[in-house]
């Protein structure tokens, strides 16, 4: 009988090519050099996604050292960062952006990968595509050039960001080299109240580790509350384990997981589909398995969430006020609320639910995929936008915003003043011209409030789809709950 | 990557914590299709203020920038690494680095050394006092130097070291265990997805 193992131990084992530390033999004939040598793993990558921002510069490397991409048939390619949300029949007026879109759909014809283009319908942001295609499946290990790739987490995949380097590593060997990360298990028991939603535990979970709390670690989400979630709202969490600090985020593959799996273009068939859900069934962590670090939190205590400042960590429920700087212990956390205040123009003291609004954007690959739409729609629906307020809604893809037409969803949200886009990343990173202006204040369903994110000077207010078609109506955040 | 052993010099209090990659390079920058050229964007925000520390002349040509814990945190974007080594900075010191950044940071040859938090408070101080005196980091060694006496050793993981010092290109290193991710090939279930066109 081997070790109780925890879920991401398990799929780590199962990915490692070569080990220098359980490699004795190897080790006793590099002699001293085997000290000096490799310490990480080297571990295969079973799924890799690429898109335009982060990829021109790996590319350009193997072309200077004449290398090709090792498995064009793990491979693939979007384009969500960079692209426009409006007038894609007109030549994009970026002359930057349409190279870098323009660059990668050459790189893809290069080197022979599969790439969902500006007007191919299932284009759209990278960590949407994946599970839509069901090519984000239990057990595997993904990588992308980019830090929310912890979304596929939810499936029971082991997914981490990477930087371009490390991109053009896998590109040309499909491994990666990387040490074992730490463990951490954070619980979630009980059950949610109405109106409370995914994004609001996460966010209630970053506040309570703090955005460096995951640092080393790789996060499984558990409990009650967790198991009860659909796939999209189990992305959501996954999807902002980086903004505690962990590099991955997952949860244990189960029936809610084989559901939603079943059936896309690139899930198993047949008898290929019981196999691999019996494989699936073995992942989950193992009674009695160890992690190195532990938190549990009362998901009946969990309200809405509203973030303050300018980093996902700096949150408050929404019947709150928002802090004052001094009841922070310590120092560095008092400094950077004082400049998180001066950078939002918040007095202390103020309740949340008085901050007045200009912008809102209901999208990004946490809170984009159809159950999001969904859900904010339902609170839209036959209401009018605040006259002071900007509002729209980006789909997170293509397929996202066919189904949402499909279900009349768009005429919701049109006919109370959003704007209805095409797909992409759009105003979550502010790289195309959906920005916010200086000293406007948005409530953003994306993942961060860093200053300057969503446009130079835009202040930014991170809640739940369902809060933020709220606070478009009211012109200011409300209690979702009061209006059902 | 050229080998990396010692870097000495000046340093640049950041006295700031969770510096996020949006501050050091603004998503704008990134659509450039180089590697290069993107210094003068470094941290454009907060180079707006006069007061900010990269606009005091008396920090130069500094190539050591400390800062406080989780430098380096958010986006994984790359273009961060190039930003620093743009301004000149090719060795950073934090109580901790966000884990992304700090892989980024030795891709492109940029040294991340992790010290107690009382140990950058003073050097932060230091910095700030006396913008002239000089900081050593030395890898073969594994220590910080800041004056007569005061010495720290820092930790820094083998593998990094052996291909840091050597200059040795990871993809070069990979490719010589061809053998082994071929025999890993032949055993993965044929039941895995691919995303070959079909
Ligand atoms: S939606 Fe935002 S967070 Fe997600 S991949 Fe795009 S830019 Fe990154």
């Amino acid at each position: 009988m081997t070790e109780p193992r925890t879920l991401s131990e398990k799929i780590w084992d199962a990915h490692v090519v070569e080990s220098p530390l359980a490699d004795a033999a190897r080790r006793e004939a590099l002699g001293a050099e085997a000290d000096a040598g490799p310490q990480a793993d080297l571990l295969y990558i079973d799924l890799h996604l690429v898109h335009e921002v982060t990829s021109p510069q790996a590319f350009e490397g193997l072309r200077l050292s004449g290398r090709t991409v090792r498995r064009p048939d793990l491979t693939l390619a979007t384009v969500d960062h960079n692209v426009p949300t409006i007038g894609r029949d007109q030549p994009n007026p970026d002359p930057l952006s349409a190279t870098q879109i323009q660059v990668m759909s050459d790189n893809c014809r290069e080197f022979g990968l599969p790439l969902y283009g500006i007007f191919d319908t299932r284009q759209g942001i990278v960590h949407v595509i994946g599970p839509e295609q069901g090519v984000t499946q239990p057990g595997l290990t993904i990588v992308c050039g980019d830090s929310h790739t912890s979304t596929h987490g939810a499936f029971g995949a082991l997914a981490f960001g990477i930087g371009t380097s490390e991109v053009e590593h896998v590109l040309a060997t499909q491994t990666l080299r990387q040490s074992r990360p730490l463990t951490m298990s954070v619980e979630v028991t009980g059950q949610l109240g109405p109106g409370v939603t995914a994004k609001d535990v996460i966010l209630a979970i970053i506040n309570e580790i703090g955005v460096d709390g995951g640092v080393g670690y790789v996060i499984e989400y558990r409990g009650e509350v967790i198991r009860s979630l659909s796939m999209e709202g189990r992305m959501t969490v996954c999807n902002m384990s980086i903004e505690g600090g962990a590099r991955a985020g997952l949860i244990a593959p189960d029936e809610t997981t084989f559901e939603y799996v079943k059936g896309r273009p690139r899930a198993p068939q047949g008898e290929d589909w019981e196999q691999a859900v019996e494989y699936w069934r073995t992942l989950p962590t193992d009674e009695g398995a160890r992690f190195d670090r532990e938190v549990v939190l009362d998901g009946a205590a969990i309200e809405p969430f509203v973030t303050w400042g300018t980093n996902p960590g700096q949150s408050v429920q929404i019947g709150d006020v928002v802090p004052d700087p001094a009841s922070f212990e310590e120092p560095t956390r008092r400094e950077a609320a004082t400049r998180a205040l001066e950078y939002m123009d918040l007095e202390a003291g103020t309740p949340i639910r008085e901050i007045a609004i200009d912008r809102v954007f209901l999208g990004s690959c946490t809170n984009a995929r159809i159950d999001d739409l969904r859900a904010a729609a339902s609170i839209v629906e036959g209401k009018q936008v605040a006259s002071s307020v900007h509002a729209m809604v980006v789909p997170g893809s293509g397929l996202v915003k066919a189904q949402a037409e499909q279900e009349g969803l768009d005429a919701i949200f049109t006919a109370a003043g959003f704007e209805w886009r095409d797909a992409g990343c759009s105003m979550c990173l502010g790289m195309n011209p959906d920005i916010l202006l200086p000293g406007e204040r948005c409530a953003s369903t994306s993942n961060r409030n860093f200053e300057g994110r969503q446009g130079p000077g835009g202040r930014t207010h991170l809640v739940s789809p369902p809060m933020a078609a709220a606070a478009a109506i009211a012109g200011r955040f409300v209690d979702v709950r009061e209006l059902a | 990557m050229d080998p990396v052993s010692r870097v000495v010099g000046k340093a640049i209090p950041l006295n700031r914590a969770n510096v996020d990659t949006d501050q050091i390079i603004p998503a704008k920058y990134l659509k450039r299709i180089e590697r290069t050229g993107y210094g003068p964007f470094a941290f454009e925000a907060w180079r707006a203020d006069p007061d900010f520390v990269l606009n005091n002349p008396a920090y130069e040509g500094a190539p050591i920038l400390i800062a406080q814990q989780n430098l380096g945190s958010g986006s994984s974007r790359e273009h961060a690494v190039w930003a620093i080594q743009g301004l000149g900075v090719s060795a950073l010191i934090a109580p901790s680095f966000a884990d992304i950044f700090k892989n980024n940071c030795f891709q492109g040859g940029v040294l991340t050394v992790e010290l107690a938090q009382e140990d950058v408070d003073w050097l932060m101080a230091r910095a700030e006092e006396t913008p002239d005196a000089e900081i050593e980091v030395d890898l073969e060694s594994q220590t910080v130097r800041a004056g007569p006496g005061w010495e720290r050793s820092f930790e820094i993981d083998a593998f990094r070291k052996y291909r840091l010092l050597r200059g040795l290109d990871d993809i070069g290193m990979t490719l010589e265990y061809e053998a082994d991710v071929e025999r890993f090939e032949e055993a993965r279930s044929p039941l895995l997805p691919t995303v070959a066109a079909d």
